[in-house]
């Protein structure tokens, strides 16, 4: 029988692969990919623990979760065209002009 | 039985496909894994009886985000294979590792105590969207309509960053532009 810990656990290696790869791209579109990937873990989190207790507020939260995801990825890809035009590049390394 | 073998299917793949995500050097491989993962993972919420959610994550994320990035793909060229420059892969393999344990260990850890009881119960013989419906126009309204405020908002910092100089091309370089006028101006 699959319980509440077998959806925790497979949560918790989508998360972090999420988080290996915000740690390890340098492409800031990749970066936005890898974020996508850590909402969609803790998604499934929420739903599971919906689930498994019987309450709703854990698919609300979920709901609000999509929510923030769909507008940061407005706001952010519209950076992402603004950063292009002005860099002509994604790169982390290239973006890095703030060392003094 | 079912829901075992749907489990397993599920997560194997969603798995696999994260990992291509994170891992591919190309932007079209890792956006349509990306894309197929959050398909499968809209199959967990169905599993878990979440048919609301699933459906909003096949819409929103699957409709609209994906097709959001791939319109920006469009700006950006995307047959091209991304240079990074990575450094210390195992380090970061670790520390990911690491930081993500530490980070389900401290929100899991409330869940260990018998403490949890349900604040807005499921119904039975109650269709989820219904049961959905009901506690998100009552106990969440205030976060909904901030919630909608907050799209307006993105919505219009989005039209307003990405709208400037539609017109010029971001991939090709000036003068390829203008051999295209010049060539339009022949004929």
């Amino acid at each position: 029988m699959i319980g509440l810990s077998h959806y925790l656990i497979v949560s918790a290696i989508i998360f972090s692969i999420g988080l290996v790869g915000v740690l390890r791209r340098r492409n800031l579109l990749m970066l936005f990919f890898a974020t996508e990937v850590m909402l969609n873990a803790v998604n499934i989190a929420f739903a599971a623990i919906s689930h498994y207790y019987n309450d709703l507020t854990g698919q609300m939260f979920a709901f609000f979760v999509i929510a923030i995801a769909a507008s940061e990825v407005a706001v952010g890809l519209g950076i992402l065209i603004v950063l292009y035009k002005k860099h002509g590049s994604l790169d982390l390394d290239d973006l890095a002009n703030m060392r003094g | 039985m079912y829901e075992i073998v749907a489990f397993y299917l599920f997560s194997a793949l969603t798995i696999g496909l994260f990992f291509v995500t994170v891992m591919s050097k190309n932007i079209l491989y890792a956006m349509t894994s990306l894309a197929s993962g959050m398909v499968l993972i809209s199959g967990f919420f169905f599993v878990l009886g979440a048919d609301f959610l699933g459906v909003v994550q096949l819409i929103v994320y699957v409709g609209a985000i994906m097709a959001l990035y791939s319109f920006a793909m469009m700006f950006f060229d995307a047959t091209r294979d991304i240079k990074e420059r990575n450094t210390g892969n195992a380090l970061v393999f670790l520390l990911g590792g690491l930081s993500a344990l530490v980070l389900v260990l401290i929100f899991a850890a409330p869940i260990h105590s018998d403490a949890i009881q349900a604040l807005y119960p499921m119904h039975e013989g109650v269709g989820n969207a219904q049961d959905v419906g009901i506690v998100l126009f009552t106990k969440y309204l205030i976060p909904f309509e901030v919630a909608a405020v907050m799209l307006l908002v993105a919505m219009i910092a989005g039209i307003i960053l990405a709208g400037k100089k539609m017109d010029a091309s971001l991939t090709e370089d000036i003068s390829v532009d203008d051999e295209i006028l010049v060539v339009k101006d022949e004929k």
